[in-house]
């Protein structure tokens, strides 16, 4: 079932390479349709999914010889976290794909990479195997390399070039942890369940720190953490709407889902030695990503900054639940279910802001924050969208945002309270420069160029009230989405 | 005279004489005939090559060594060979008297062959010299174009002091030990006999005379003039198969010196770093396309160094050497597939846009690339893992490091070609050679991405093979 919903997509990406002549929409269709099956197949998982506490960790397991001599094997299965983690992919690549492109070149291409990094990024979170999560990670850089490279504007190329080696200096050093990591049990075996329960680098002080580094640098750059972020503006502004809002939407999480799944659930003892410093690490990316989004000009930029900030706080809780072996169990648990809700919530709400960015491009070939004003008068509509998408980003009660933020705060409080309270600093800042952005944009005067400004479109809209109909449901009854992902970090932390 | 034991060989030189006399002998328009029969000795090779599977001994009283490595490497070496075949009755269509550039092919081959399966000091000085003078030939063989003959000249100027410097060490060596073959020699050395630094300073010297062709620092300088200037199936073939041999008898050489008497490892650990460093460096400011896979190929030995530096320290480094070797033999025939098939075009500016008018080309260009640079699920990767696992193993952690600090370096420069190629602006109409070399840019990249199937089986082919003398 796994496997077929990683295989859809990469199908799909397949037949769209090699058809002949079709119209844009006719190849829309196919990118929507195969990830709408994909989607219902991880439903139907999830469906099937045991929350109840005595339930195996991981589930839906499914195993395929490949590489016996090097102990690689075809191996997928979920717990509750990347099953939401894959979910929230999901939906996101289902808008992004339904989302009108910005130029119409190409359109085969274009749905063809996006359907790949579907199956890309499905996988990564999907299968158990370290090599093969290592070569997702890769893949998936391969294709954000091309779209950001083909269909963004500005120095696209530039951009491109600089995420693309960034990004892979980061997965070389994880490739070279991993290696230290697997070759330290015999026989050698990539099974991530394998090295969980082993736990192979306890009581190895020197070489457990190193492999830990190698992971930490490698997702950090990944994640962004402050000060190995500085791919990610550029990567953002040139890139396309939706090929930003997967960026930051399903890409960036893969930093952080990999810091949980791997140095923090097999190396727990080195992780718990060296939390702190990464709690800092985290802290720091909170302040700095919303000091320097305060400052920027240009909206995508700002909202950039802010994944920085929010990937931040993700990092924050993920260090709190692992800073000890023992004690403070129900803290560390809520630190780690907000951190994990909170990279659902950033998925669902910055893959809204950034479509809503690229939007604001397609009708006027700018992101300066000056060059707009009024708009709630000429489109509501978007007014709306931006304004629910904003708050949740900022993490008013009531939606999405909101419930991970208090989670990790609690949670991050009672482990590392000087930390914590630094932290909240940022949500401060936060709240003053998406309501500066929003008085900029949608309010004051309308200025004459704007005066023709589209509303969004009836299918733009369709987009973006599903995401944020979600981004509500979580914030009003998060329940769900709670017992699913609580069922994995009681697991962690527990276990 | 057990002279079954070399019978691929015997059918290599039967393949090579037999295109000679027929290029000789048939008119210009059926002078490709020659490649056919090229290819006829090629599979007649394979096949008993094939008989030798399992065998791990000395021949010929200790000169000639069987051994799963020698059979691999040679079976790398005739397919690698019969790929670059592929290439050329297009590349030389109107040369009227290309027949003999199969036999020159052939013999070069077999030099290479024999470098891989060398038992003894002397034999290994023979096969570099057939390998270099046919490689010289097949450098400059158009005659009339400035760039090829200067890079045959450098390459023969290079090969000169190279050969000298091997064959002095050689003699160091000789004079010390007293003896040639390489079972006295590690006998010898097991045993802490003979250990002087005058010695070090003899494999020192032979490692230098192979390393020329390896296209390791210090003897690297030919490598980017000949993949610039040399036709491009002579650029696919040398810049490939010499190095596949070059391996093997380095990787032979090393072996003979235990890793707990003289810094020979530490030697070899240091040239890696500084081939990799330097190729990566150079092909970043490059604007010539086949230049830059020609420092790119002065890199890759740099990689492939490191297997050879953790030989005796991890049980995997030959398995890693033989899989990074047949790993970046398919990733560069593949892209040099790819620079015949567009008649050799070079100038960097030439690929923008190519995506547009030849989009399996350029496919197929990225796919090679990116199998050089390492990405999965590509061959390449395979390769670089065993590498960077057996380097890790070995205790050489440092050298991983670096090696993987060169690969990030090294994608710039990939990776603005890839760029060029789906990013740039389309220029003008782009000329194809023809449909052999077409067939040849298919084979390339498909080999690249399907070589994931039969991983298996090639890691525990390559895990059995064992390296004389043990």
């Amino acid at each position: 079932m796994l496997t077929l919903a990683i295989l859809i997509p990469l199908v799909g990406a397949l037949v769209l390479a090699v058809m002949p002549k079709i119209t844009q929409d006719t190849a829309r269709v196919i990118a929507v349709g195969t990830s709408a099956v994909s989607f219902l197949l991880l439903l139907i998982v999830w469906a099937r999914f045991d929350t109840s506490a005595g339930a195996p960790a991981f589930q839906s397991l499914a195993e395929i010889e490949w590489i016996p001599s090097l102990g690689v094997a075809w191996r997928v299965g979920v717990d509750g976290m990347s099953l939401a983690l894959s979910l929230m992919s999901g939906v996101l690549f289902i808008a992004c794909t339904a989302w009108p492109m910005e130029s119409s070149e190409r359109p085969r291409a274009y749905y063809a990479w996006f359907l790949f990094l579907e199956a890309v990024s499905l996988g990564l979170f999907l299968v158990l195997d370290l090599l093969i999560f290592y070569v997702f990670f890769d893949l998936s850089l391969v294709g954000m390399f091309f779209l950001i490279g083909r269909w963004g504007h500005g120095d696209s190329q530039r951009a491109a070039l600089k995420f693309f080696i960034f990004t892979l200096a980061g997965s070389l050093a994880i490739l070279l942890a991993i290696i230290g990591l697997v070759l330290s049990v015999d026989p050698v075996t990539f099974d991530m369940r394998t090295m969980i329960d082993l736990q192979p680098l306890a009581g190895m002080d020197l070489r457990g720190g190193l492999i830990l580094l190698g992971f930490i640098v490698g997702f950090a750059i990944k994640a962004p953490l402050f000060p190995v972020h500085t791919w990610l503006p550029p990567a953002h502004v040139m890139a396309p709407g939706p090929a930003s809002a997967i960026l930051a939407g399903v890409l960036l999480k893969m930093g952080t889902y990999g810091l949980v799944r791997i140095p923090f659930q097999m190396m727990r003892e080195t992780f718990a030695d060296y939390a702190l410093p990464l709690a800092i690490i985290a802290l720091a990316s909170i302040l700095w990503g919303a000091v320097v989004a305060l400052a920027q000009t240009d909206m995508k930029r700002r909202i950039a900054y802010t994944s920085i900030n929010h990937m931040g706080y993700t990092v924050m809780g993920i260090a709190a639940a692992g800073a000890l072996l023992n004690g403070s169990e129900g803290a560390r648990e809520m630190a780690m279910t907000g951190a994990v809700v909170e990279m659902i919530a950033h998925g669902l709400i910055t893959g809204a802001l950034f479509l809503i960015a690229g939007g604001f491009w397609t009708r006027s070939k700018t992101y300066e924050l000056d060059a707009f004003g009024g708009l709630a008068n000429v489109a509501p509509r978007m007014t709306v969208a931006a304004v629910i998408a904003a708050f949740a980003s900022l993490g008013l009660p009531g939606l999405a945002g909101f419930v991970a933020e208090v989670q990790i705060f609690v949670g991050t409080f009672a482990v590392f309270p000087w930390i914590a309270a630094i932290g909240l600093l940022g949500i401060l800042i936060t709240a003053a420069l998406f309501l500066r952005l929003l008085q900029q944009v949608f309010f004051g005067d309308l200025p004459k160029a704007r005066e023709g400004f589209p509303d969004v479109s009836l299918r733009e809209g369709t987009v973006l009230a599903a995401l944020l109909a979600l981004v509500i449901l979580i914030g009003v009854y998060p329940r769900w989405l709670l017992d699913l992902i609580g069922s994995a970090s009681s697991a962690m932390i527990g276990g | 005279m057990p002279i079954g034991d070399l019978a691929p060989e015997i059918a290599i030189i039967v393949a090579a004489v037999l295109s000679l006399l027929f290029a000789a002998l048939a008119p210009r328009n059926l002078q490709a005939g020659s490649a056919i029969i090229a290819l006829v000795g090629i599979a007649v090779a394979l096949v008993l090559l094939m008989v030798q599977l399992g065998e791990t001994r000395f021949t010929f009283t200790g000169t000639w060594a069987m051994d799963g490595a020698s059979l691999w490497a040679r079976v790398m070496i005739l397919l690698a060979t019969g790929f670059c075949i592929m290439l050329s009755p297009d590349w030389f269509r109107s040369d009227p008297r290309h027949g003999e550039y199969y036999a020159i092919l052939m013999l070069a081959a077999l030099g290479a062959m024999t470098m891989a399966g060398a038992g003894d000091l002397l034999q290994l000085v023979i096969s570099v010299l057939l390998s270099s003078v046919t490689g010289y030939t097949l450098a400059a063989w158009h005659r009339d174009w400035a760039l090829s003959v200067e890079a045959g000249m450098k390459y023969f100027l290079m090969g000169a002091l190279a050969n000298a410097l091997l064959i002095t060490g050689i003699v160091l060596i000789l004079g010390l030990l007293g003896t040639s073959g390489y079972q006295d020699i590690a006998l010898a050395l097991k045993l802490g006999k003979g250990l002087s630094p005058l010695l070090f300073v003899g494999l020192a010297m032979t490692i230098t005379g192979v390393a020329f062709k390896l296209g390791a620092v210090p003897s690297h300088a030919w490598l980017p003039d000949v993949a610039e200037g040399a036709p491009v199936p002579s650029a696919a073939f040398l810049t490939v198969v010499p190095k596949i041999g070059a391996a093997i008898a380095l990787a032979r050489v090393v072996q003979l010196v235990p890793p707990e008497f003289m810094n020979l490892r530490e030697l070899i650990a240091v040239i890696a770093v500084a081939t990799m460093t330097l190729g990566n460096l150079a092909a970043l400011k490059q604007d010539d396309l086949r230049r830059l896979i020609g420092w790119s190929s002065v890199a890759q030995a740099g990689y492939l160094l490191m297997a050879i530096t953790v030989l005796g320290l991890s049980p995997d480094a030959l398995t890693a050497l033989l899989a990074f070797v047949a790993s970046y033999a398919i990733g560069n025939l593949a892209a040099f597939s790819v620079v015949a098939h567009l008649r050799g075009r070079t100038a960097l500016s030439d690929y923008d846009g190519l995506a547009v008018s030849q989009p399996v080309a350029a496919a197929a260009l990225v796919i090679a690339f990116l199998s050089l640079v390492g990405i999965p699920p590509t061959v390449g990767f395979f390769g670089k893992l065993t590498l960077f696992i057996t380097t890790v193993d070995g205790g050489f952690l440092w050298l991983a490091v670096v090696a993987a600090a060169n690969t990030v370096a090294s994608l710039y420069f990939y990776a603005r070609v890839m760029g060029r190629l789906y990013f740039g602006k389309p220029t003008g109409d782009v000329a194809v050679l023809g449909r052999l070399t077409s067939i040849a840019v298919w084979v390339g990249a498909v080999a690249v991405l399907l070589s994931v199937i039969p991983v298996e089986t090639a890691l525990s082919a390559f895990e059995m093979s064992r390296l004389l003398p043990l």
